[in-house]
């Protein structure tokens, strides 16, 4: 669909990107330590550092992609926020103290305290940097296409701007600027969740919304000609021959008898009445020939009983074959699992000043965090009943629904989406510098460095990564992202978890043992990852029954596998005396 | 000194095991959801709580008991443990 820029949302984006790299540079105005740089000094306060959790981790693909995948295929999209706050149980009851009290700058250094080897700093900083690459490219690729609609600027420059905006806020202050755009963006984004819900149990539900009649429902067709020209149902896309918009309630409780809408809502009430409801859904299917690509949006009228259960996007579900199954169980077990050992999570925990401190962040971050994935229900369902969504984008469900109230409200949302971005990139060039420069550079091919030396070399691994996160951004510009921060999970999940646990509660680890599990954990789960049929199908274009692999998710397997890898590999090699940890 | 560093490992090794059995408590609430989804998809639709049905209800509630187990925790270390 064709969107007009709103001079709203850029004033509001522009204000915060300028509010956020101003602040970044007043906070980074006096002389920086390196435990300034990686670790914020150790001064943040918890509740800050609660918020600031739930800014780092709630990305694009949480704000954006839960509530279009919700608005699209209806209960399925939960069942990620479900999965992704499960996470931080293990977050809090197993890691967070430990690794307060292990670690210094980076997750390496809490896996390494105790044997001070260099196999273990290299291959968990090689772990870091693969899991930060895959958590970053969806992050930027969706600025890009965040910004088209929004301001009307060219993907690439979406891309240049939280680029250069991200890399300014890392290198001005590091963790401290960083911390502070977190806490800003993660205080915006649940507030006005919680206001954008508040709105749509008072609107409450309503027939054919946004349209003064029925609901058309014949069939739509874009076409992409091979000279790259947009045809809608066979005409040249304009503002006047468009795709129309979609998502409408088709039919309301027997209850309601003529009655066009429910009036305001309770959160309960709301979800009942949807489940005694009919919805119109829309689906897309591609075609391709010499003429080019069609796609055939097809609307079909559901049961909101059924939207409301699993199996609208994992099919499997439903059909109850074995593989959909397993490939359902192990992504469940690798959103549980994955949380904790996703490196730009953990070292916000030497951000705060001790281990109580680490316990009572992360308790506010389940509630910010928990708190917003509730929401996330409702602006699902609000989107895919509000008539504003667009076919062709599931990414767009959540600012379309702020228009469907008003222009300011999508122009605020619009502006919270891109600072959604910009949270999350920075937590991730933050790990990644340091596992650049901490862990590679200084620990592991034995730079020495005084201070000052260890701050600049952090920089200029944040620029450099800025930089390639500028570039991937473009390059994987028409690549089929969405499912990299699955996999940034699965290879998190299986390469670091089995070391951090077994480490904290098995005496007989050894170096050797870790070294493998991480090493293990992360080739197994990326290599099944790229021979899996998904990405045959999704990424290579080949069939999906040319791949070696029977399901696509790996964590089922390669979770236990780096778990019987460091049992076995440390009972083979010589029991350890762990050397003494220095207090940090 | 000493017994102060006594106090803190006692503390830990307490706090420790709170966390360990409320982890237990929320493995066994997660595993059960995802047994009903993967094996009893059918029971999903059971409407046990103001008309809404049970994927929505024990999906809630399985938020909702991460943030209640979370305050537990931080309650019952802050009674025990000397950093608290």
């Amino acid at each position: 669909m064709l969107y007009d820029s709103s001079p709203v949302a850029i004033a509001i984006f522009a204000s915060f990107v300028l509010g956020v790299v101003g602040l970044s540079f007043w906070l980074g105005r006096k002389g920086q330590s390196a435990k300034g740089y990686y670790a914020a000094h150790g001064e943040i306060h918890w509740f800050v550092n609660g918020i600031a959790f739930a800014g780092d981790y709630l990305s694009a693909a949480s704000f954006l992609g839960i509530c279009g995948m919700i608005a699209f295929y209806g209960y399925d999209g939960f069942l990620y926020s479900i999965g992704f706050l499960a996470g931080w149980i293990v977050a809090l009851f197993v890691i967070a103290e430990p690794i307060k009290a292990l670690g210094k700058f980076t997750f390496a250094d809490a896996l390494d305290a105790r044997f001070n080897s260099r196999g273990i700093k290299f291959a968990v900083a090689i772990s870091t940097l693969i899991v930060s690459v895959f958590y970053l490219i969806p992050q930027m690729v969706g600025a890009g296409h965040l910004i088209v609609p929004l301001l009307g600027l060219p993907h690439a420059v979406g891309v240049i701007l939280v680029g250069v905006a991200v890399t300014l806020i890392v290198v001005t202050a590091g963790m401290v600027s960083t911390t502070w755009v977190q806490f800003i963006k993660g205080s915006l984004l649940v507030f006005f969740c919680s206001v954008l819900t508040i709105m749509i149990l008072n609107r409450g539900l309503m027939l054919n919304a946004g349209r003064q009649g029925e609901e058309n429902l014949h069939p739509q067709v874009q076409t992409v000609t091979p000279d790259g020209q947009v045809l809608v149902n066979g005409k040249p896309q304009t503002t006047e021959n468009d795709l129309r918009s979609v998502g409408t309630i088709h039919k309301l409780p027997d209850r309601y008898g003529d009655a066009r809408e429910t009036g305001p809502l309770r959160p309960l009430q709301y979800l009942s009445t949807l489940e005694d409801s009919q919805v119109v859904t829309w689906s897309a299917k591609k075609q391709t020939d010499e003429k080019g690509v069609h796609t055939t949006f097809t609307p079909t009228i559901r049961e909101g009983k059924d939207l409301l259960k699993p199996g609208g996007y994992f099919k499997g579900l439903s059909s109850g074959t074995l593989t959909d199954r397993l490939n359902f169980a192990s992504l469940m077990l690798a959103l549980f699992c994955g949380t904790a050992s996703l490196p730009h999570i953990l070292i916000r925990y030497y951000t705060v000043k001790d281990a109580s401190a680490a316990r009572k962040s992360t308790v506010v971050g389940i509630a910010a965090i928990g708190g917003f994935y509730v929401l996330t229900l409702y602006l699902g369902l609000g989107a895919m009943t509000s008539g504003y969504l667009d076919p062709t984008s599931s990414n767009m469900a959540a600012p379309l629904l702020a228009k469907s109230f008003s222009e300011t409200l999508f122009a605020v949302i619009s502006a919270i989406a891109f600072t959604t971005v910009l949270g999350t990139v920075s937590g991730l060039i933050m790990a990644g510098s340091g596992a650049v420069a901490h862990d590679l550079v200084e620990n592991c091919f034995g730079f020495t460095m005084n201070d000052h030396e260890k701050v600049r070399a952090g920089k200029i691994s944040a620029v450099v990564l800025g930089v390639a996160a500028m570039a991937l951004g473009i390059l994987f510009k028409n690549f089929n992202v969405s499912f990299l921060v699955g996999w940034a999970f699965h290879i998190a999940a299986s390469a670091n978890l089995p070391a951090l646990v077994m480490l904290l509660f098995w005496p007989r680890t050894t170096k050797q043992g870790i070294t493998a599990a991480v090493t293990v954990g992360m080739v197994s789960s990326l290599g099944w990852i790229l021979l899996s049929a998904d990405t045959f199908e999704k990424v290579y274009g080949l069939p999906r029954g040319d791949s070696p692999i029977p399901f696509s998710q790996p964590g089922l397997v390669t979770i236990p596998l780096g778990f019987l890898v460091l049992i076995l590999v440390s009972l083979l090699t010589p029991r350890q005396e762990p050397r003494q940890v220095v207090d940090v | 000194m000493g017994s102060n560093h006594q106090l803190k490992d006692q503390g830990s090794i307490r706090s420790r095991v709170i966390g360990m059995r409320l982890f237990l408590i929320y493995v066994l609430l997660y595993i059960g959801f995802m047994g009903i989804v993967l094996f009893r998809p059918d029971v999903l639709s059971w409407r046990p709580l103001g008309g809404v049905n049970l994927a929505i209800v024990y999906g809630m509630g399985l938020i909702a008991s991460a943030f209640v187990l979370a305050l537990i925790y931080m309650i019952a270390c802050r009674g025990r443990s000397p950093d608290a």
